[in-house]
């Protein structure tokens, strides 16, 4: 690289997405760079300039509400795409979709007959008392067994260039709109750049999911009414609301929209109730419907499981769905794969210790310092302390947590996640960065080719959750060249 | 096709109609400014408090009284001013951002960089002597908006509401600047009606309305208040009279009846005829031979388009019947917000 990316200067010990995945995985990959690099930094700087402000002017924001103000702030966007090279998505693909398959298999069975219990692959305390296990489901079957509709499956690259499993997402996971409207972005900003390189396109999500919605739907329905229900404008993620709304052409409700009578469930329209047959749901289970959760919500619709369990409605995902994807439940997917599938896992997982084994509680107090410490019901990068980076007094009050209450913790060794060039003040550096791929499943699964790629864009830093400063990167997944790419420039017309 | 949410007519209802009132509102200043600038100077600031039964809440902030800077910032930039053009314009922003699955991403796109204009405009940007510059911003950046609803809105019901949003809007407002003009200038002692001053104030009506040239066109001579006011009222052809809008509120009922088989629409729609008989040539006569006559039927035309809006709340946008006609639905975050009727 003699352009953009002369000064580059990659980490030692840690996988760069460009030296060690694009630059050396073929002639498509490593042309996303080469083209690139022919950009001076002034002319990239002008251009995310330039894309910034679009996203302003778009409303590509997640807003942030205090008592007076609201505050619109975009997702800090990278221009410098993370390329994925084909042979390293069909990996990737396969893994999650493996993935998905027993996290539906082990819903439908601790929700059903209990054997993964019973066999005590997983210890039934673990299911049972977990604060995402809901009773109310059990015996439930939804259609084609598929109780997590949407997945987002956070992966991690450690040095040695083997995607990990982070996080299993099966409950609402967010992030998908970026996906697509980052590449509207760059496909903008970058049209030259992008020209006939075989960047799989990702706006076919829509679709995909208003499909596999449709195939959720009650037996007998032959043209489902879908809606999607937000908690409404003040949440975060209101924005992809509206954005998965609108690409599926569907009313997006909010819990004062619909009213169950007589079981079922209808919209409030101009002309009186409409019937509802499908629900993709972005509120959590707590708050869905007071009549069967928090007597409290306002977000909810009161009746909203009954009408479920009459049959009349689906709702995706799943209630019940956060049993699967739990902090302390991930650690024993693997077995859940080999248990469910009789298959190796694909992608393996991050090694974890489950604070409430006493053996693993003694290993993480031993090595704390070395280990990160996750409470096992939260989200977002909340409540994580990193052992290489945090102070004394930080890693005591983390072994007092622990001791106080080690069933609410796991802990994993630091993975040294990969890195990738991210336009930042000083120039083009190495950040961090993850990815979420996901997958949609009606009666198959899907698997969007893309991803969020998020990126820490503090230096060093391992946290990428937007809540904690980070960013996003359009995410190129590229297509198979089956005869261009393989053949010399000008040999003829192929076969 | 599903049918149209509740919350969603509501919705488009609202957007045209906040926006419809900021624009307005931007010609309420800026006639004020031209009266203004005539003789009597700061005085006449406080009539755009007293048309929008404002002064109660601006004094309370504002103890100073109705200075022309103070007044302008209270309805171009006060954030805790709920009937300033910048809330109108965020309470427009948020109904739009609930209608982005409805609306075409250039209108949503558009308002928010507008929002975004205002909400960032410096206190020194906000002073008399930048207010005409201002409204002329103003007045564009509502315009395209109803330009590219005009040209991107899917023509189903919800085009309907929007129609009346902003028709309703419209024609209250409308009743609003004549009132504006009527105690401007009932605050001059020192002039008749008919004097030459009046006629300078019916001028500057006119031209707030952009009417000067219609009106001319229907009137090639002279400038009679009584033809300027029957000009504003009741020109069928004009399109910011309180007639004409008062037929497009009709036109719009009458399509959701028919074409979307919304029978209750019939029930508003008598309502609105009960209106439009208020401006017959006949009753118009006799208001106009009153002293307090024109002033009276603007009143009483603000407390009827209320009612109508109510009607259609409470037919199509899912509230619950109010017992009384003056008091909105609780929890509603799009109820009216200009201080209902002139005289309270």
């Amino acid at each position: 690289m003699q352009g953009l990316f002369a000064d580059y200067a990659a980490d030692p010990g840690v996988f760069c997405e460009m030296r060690d995945a694009a630059l050396a995985n073929g002639a498509d990959a490593r042309a996303c760079f080469e083209r690139l690099d022919r950009l001076s930094l002034e002319e990239l700087r002008a251009r995310a300039r330039e894309a910034e402000s679009q996203l302003y002017d778009l409303g590509v924001t997640f807003t942030v509400y205090s008592e007076r103000t609201a505050i619109d702030r975009i997702l800090p966007f990278d221009v410098i795409p993370r390329v994925i090279p084909a042979a390293e998505w069909a990996v990737i693909e396969a893994g999650v979709r493996q993935r998905v398959r027993t996290l539906n298999a082990f819903l439908a069975d601790v929700y059903g007959p209990g054997r993964v219990l019973a066999d005590g692959i997983v210890p039934a305390d673990l299911v049972r008392f977990n604060p995402q296990f809901r009773a109310l489901v059990e015996g439930f079957r939804p259609p084609h067994g598929s109780w997590v509709n949407i997945c987002g499956v956070d992966l991690v690259r450690g040095p040695d260039g083997r995607f990990l499993v982070l996080e299993d997402n099966a409950r609402t996971p967010s992030g998908v709109s970026y996906v697509v409207e980052n590449r509207h972005l760059m496909q903008r900003s970058f049209a030259d750049i992008m020209r006939d390189l075989p960047i799989r396109p990702v706006s076919d999500y829509g679709r995909r999911l208003h499909e596999a919605l449709c195939e959720m739907a009650p037996e007998g329905v032959l043209d489902p009414q879908v809606v999607l229900l937000s908690p409404g404008v003040f949440n975060s993620a209101y924005f992809e609301h509206v954005f998965l709304a609108r690409e599926m052409g569907v009313p997006l409700v909010e819990g004062r929209d619909l009213v169950v009578e007589d079981d079922r469930v209808s919209m409030r329209t101009i002309a009186g109730l409409e019937r509802v047959d499908v629900v993709y749901r972005r509120v959590d289970d707590d708050f869905l419907d007071p009549e069967a959760f928090r007597p409290d919500s306002l977000l909810g619709v009161p009746g909203i499981v009954r009408a479920l369990k009459a049959g009349t409605v689906a709702i995706a995902n799943a209630i019940g769905t956060g049993v699967a994807d739990d902090k302390a439940v991930y650690a024993y997917v693997p077995r859940l794969v080999r248990y469910y599938l009789d298959e190796e896992p694909i992608l393996p997982n991050v090694e974890t210790h489950i604070c409430r084994e006493p053996e693993a509680l003694r290993y993480t107090l031993a090595h704390l310092e070395q280990l990160v410490v996750k409470p096992v019901g939260a989200s977002g990068g909340y409540g994580i302390t990193i052992g290489t980076r945090a102070s004394k007094e930080e890693l005591e009050a983390c072994r007092a947590r622990l001791l106080a209450r080690p069933e609410e913790w796991i802990a994993q060794p630091v993975v040294e996640l990969s890195e990738a060039p991210t336009l930042v003040e000083e120039g083009i550096a190495p950040r961090r960065v993850d990815l979420r791929p996901f997958v949609i499943t009606g009666k198959a699964s899907w698997v969007l080719p893309g991803g969020l790629t998020r990126v820490a864009l503090r230096r060093g830093s391992l946290v990428v959750n937007s809540s904690q400063g980070g960013g996003s990167k359009d995410t190129w997944v590229l297509a198979e060249r089956r005869f261009a790419a393989t053949r010399p420039a000008g040999s003829g017309p192929g076969p | 096709m599903s049918r149209l949410l509740a919350r969603w007519a509501e919705c488009t209802f609202w957007l045209a109609r906040y926006v419809e009132r900021a624009e307005n509102l931007a010609r309420i200043l800026e006639v004020q400014e031209v009266f203004a600038r005539d003789l009597r100077g700061s005085a006449d600031w406080k009539v755009v408090l007293d048309i929008n039964a404002d002064t109660d809440r601006f004094l309370a902030a504002h103890p100073e009284g109705a200075t022309a800077d103070a007044v302008l910032r209270f309805y171009l930039v006060d954030r805790d001013n709920p009937t300033s053009i910048l809330c109108d314009l965020r309470a427009a922003r948020e109904n739009a951002r609930q209608l982005r699955p409805l609306i075409s991403t250039e209108l949503w796109t558009h308002l928010n960089v507008f929002y975004n204009r205002i909400a960032a405009l410096l206190p020194a940007e906000v002073g008399e002597h930048r207010l005409a510059r201002l409204c002329a911003m103003i007045k564009e950046g509502c315009q395209t908006h109803a330009g590219i609803a005009a040209g991107t809105l899917y023509r189903d019901e919800a085009w309907s509401f929007a129609q009346l949003g902003a028709a309703i809007e419209r024609a209250d407002q409308t009743t609003r600047l004549l009132d504006a003009k009527l105690l401007a200038f009932a605050a001059r002692e020192d002039e008749e009606p008919g004097s030459a001053a009046d006629a300078f104030y019916w001028m500057a009506v006119l031209r707030a309305a952009a009417g000067y040239q219609a009106f001319r066109r229907r009137h090639p001579h002279g400038l009679e208040p009584r033809q300027v006011a029957t000009f504003l009222l009741c020109d069928a052809s004009f399109p910011r009279s309180v007639a004409a809008n008062l037929g497009i509120v009709s036109a719009e009922l009458e399509r959701l009846r028919r074409r979307y088989r919304l029978r209750r629409a019939a029930e508003v729609l008598e309502r609105v005829e009960g209106l439009t008989t208020l401006l017959e040539p006949r009753p118009l006569e006799k208001v106009m031979a009153r002293e307090q006559g024109l002033h009276e039927l603007a009143d009483s035309l603000q407390r009827g388009l209320a009612t109508i809006a109510l009607d259609l709340a409470e037919r199509f946008f899912g509230w619950a019947p109010s017992p009384s006609a003056e008091k909105p639905a609780p929890g509603s975050a799009q109820s009216q917000t200009t201080g209902g009727s002139a005289s309270g």
